[in-house]
């Protein structure tokens, strides 16, 4: 249940930090999804024995995280939790790669480490940027933008009609959790059987609620058409910021910052 | 087995992007074509019946590893291949970008392993044929075991595919493959088996809901509520059966690589696919000189032995190191900043 409980918290924390409002909360939808796929592209689009180039994008991500005041250890915490796809695929370029491409004193380190290096470096980058995104958007907001970029509208109303389900299935589970654990005591961990029951109750109930949501649909003239309500409007504050976020992408992904940075410091080219 | 930005190409993910989209379109077309608008409650139901079975592990016996249902087949026999896919579709989204399962760009390829090999090849190639207009359990059984296998034969194969041409990780293809099929192939077996009970179950209690897959318009009259209630049932059989199996053992994928390394077979990536891969991404990279550039420093790599390596010479990567340094000083410099200034507020 556990998983159960943790999904529901990451969903409506997810949700609640994207009521907030800041400038970044403000813009335009669109832009933030344009920019999060550019952002994504550019990372990946690196060597893969690229780490210092990479660097400026973490900065740029932490500049608006703390803009959107999204929690950054929030944002490491599922890091952290979901980092173990990428390790264990990163992890055989070490042992795969042994080539030494760099002395850092008297240590060799192989191409290996550093594109396993690259691997996390890109992992975080890319998770982050989408929580990012979703911190500071909405899933509504998201499907909005999608639909005006051109996804196809039914397809929207399945994500729409997902997610709302998702959040009514994860939290009549827990109300029963709760309710099934006040009723027994603490070492009797839910057998399979009670499990089960409780899992195809909470199925039961959410169609239950399928049905009536679809009757009251229809009560309310439901044709077959769903219409989403379009509140989103581009202003030029929204380009302008498009273009500026834009050309720092490519900027940051032109030329490699912390190297500059490196030379005009110690002088050595 | 979901796909991760981290291990992607732009080229790779930008062509499986391309793929899915187009996928989508063309199922959100025929849906519309012909929609029976109880069709939009039960896709969004069957899509967090989906989500919450895939929360649950399940040891693969005799290999100490573990899975979740798919769900892919069983979208496909229940909604037909179109709504299916775009069912699929949905949960791989919502769980991209709300649980970083994969990533942004490589959604494209998630959606497209899971979700194209099973509603557009195992289930009217194979489940299709087996079962015809007239399932019995034994049909059903046999088509859906086969195209569960072969969904999930081809599904691994796209993912292990998609990584080898990006080049990121350094697994060699033939070692990839020999042990990300086998295992799959246990995989598959065993949500073969699933979807089997799954499926029987629905037929044995409405059978006319697989009906509606092949002929969506003539949907007709049968009662909804006792479709999804024998869903309900279902998902009660699949959660106590498989919550027995539950396991916090390594997923499929994340088994098959360890094995990879286990072996430790010190093969180089293959040059070939490596300048396909440079044309490809020359052809479209955003900043081709640049990514042209990189691309031809790797291969150099991959051909010379060890002690002709163009090494970083010492400068720069000292340079790299200091800047590296320096721009993450300022990254913590500027987190201060914010939290004081969140503090103050």
């Amino acid at each position: 249940m556990a998983k159960i409980e943790s999904a529901f918290f990451d969903l409506s924390y997810l949700e609640n930090l994207a009521s907030q409002s800041s400038s970044v909360h403000r813009l335009d939808p669109r832009i933030k999804v344009l920019l999060s796929a550019a952002f994504v592209v550019c990372v990946v689009s690196f060597d893969k024995y690229v780490i210092s180039a990479m660097l400026p994008f973490g900065l740029f991500l932490l500049v608006v995280a703390g803009i959107a005041n999204i929690p950054i250890d929030f944002i490491i915490k599922k890091l952290i939790v979901v980092s173990p796809f990428a390790i264990m695929v990163g992890i055989f370029n070490p042992l795969l790669d042994q080539q030494i491409i760099m002395h850092l004193g008297s240590v060799n380190i192989s191409g290996g480490f550093v594109s396993f290096f690259s691997i996390l470096l890109r992992f975080s980058l890319t998770v982050s940027a989408m929580l990012i995104l979703i911190a500071t958007t909405g899933f509504n907001s998201v499907c909005m933008a999608m639909v005006k970029l051109g996804m196809p509208k039914i397809f929207a109303v399945q994500l729409l009609m997902l997610y709302r389900y998702i959040f009514v299935f994860i939290d009549e589970g827990m109300r029963m959790f709760q309710a099934r654990t006040l009723r027994s005591f603490k070492k009797r961990s839910m057998g399979v059987k009670t499990f089960s029951y409780i899992i195809g109750q909470m199925l039961l109930r959410t169609i239950d609620r399928a049905q009536r949501i679809h009757l009251a649909m229809l009560c309310r003239g439901f044709d077959g058409t769903i219409r989403i309500r379009q509140t989103i409007k581009i202003t030029a504050k929204d380009v302008v910021f498009l273009i500026i976020g834009l050309l720092i992408l490519l900027f940051m992904r032109k030329y490699n910052i912390p190297l500059l940075l490196g030379t005009v410091f110690t002088g050595i080219s | 087995m979901h796909m991760a930005d981290a291990l992607l190409s732009p080229a790779v993910g930008g062509t499986m992007w391309v793929a899915t989209a187009s996928t989508i379109a063309f199922c959100a077309k025929k849906i519309q074509m012909n929609l029976d608008d109880r069709k939009i409650p039960l896709m969004g139901v069957l899509g967090a019946f989906i989500f919450a079975a895939q929360m649950i592990n399940f040891t693969i016996p005799a290999t100490g590893s573990s899975g979740h249902l798919g769900g892919g087949m069983i979208l496909a026999i229940l909604l037909g291949p179109y709504a299916a896919f775009l069912t699929i579709a949905s949960v791989l989204t919502v769980q991209a970008l709300f649980f970083a399962d994969g990533g942004l760009l490589a959604l494209g390829c998630n959606i497209f392993n899971l979700g194209v090999f099973p509603c557009f090849i195992a289930y009217p190639l194979i489940y299709k044929p087996i079962v015809g207009n007239n399932p019995t359990p034994m049909k059903i059984g046999i088509g859906a075991t086969l195209a569960g296998i072969v969904g999930l034969q081809l599904g691994a194969l796209g993912v292990v595919v998609e990584t080898v041409l990006s080049g990121i990780s350094e697994l060699p293809l033939s070692s990839f493959l020999s042990v990300m099929l086998p295992i799959h192939l246990a995989i598959g077996l065993v949500e073969g088996l699933v979807t089997t009970a799954v499926v029987t179950f629905v037929w044995k209690a409405r059978p006319e809901i697989l009906d509606i897959s092949s002929q969506a318009e003539a949907a007709g009259k049968f009662s909804i509520k006792n479709v999804l209630a024998g869903l309900g049932i279902a998902a009660v059989i699949t959660g106590g059966a498989l919550s027995w199996f539950a396991s916090s053992s390594p997923d499929g994928l994340e088994w098959s690589m360890f094995r990879v390394s286990g072996s430790e077979e010190l093969e180089t990536p293959r040059d070939g696919i490596h300048h396909v891969l440079a044309s490809l991404q020359e052809k479209t990279s955003i900043l081709p000189d640049y990514g042209f550039k990189a691309t031809e420093t790797e291969e150099t790599a991959s051909e010379k032995p060890a002690s002709s390596w163009p090494a970083v010479d010492a400068g720069t990567s000292t340079s790299g190191l200091v800047g590296g340094g320096l721009t993450l000083v300022l990254a913590a410099f500027i987190g201060m900043l914010f939290k004081r200034r969140k503090q103050e507020r």
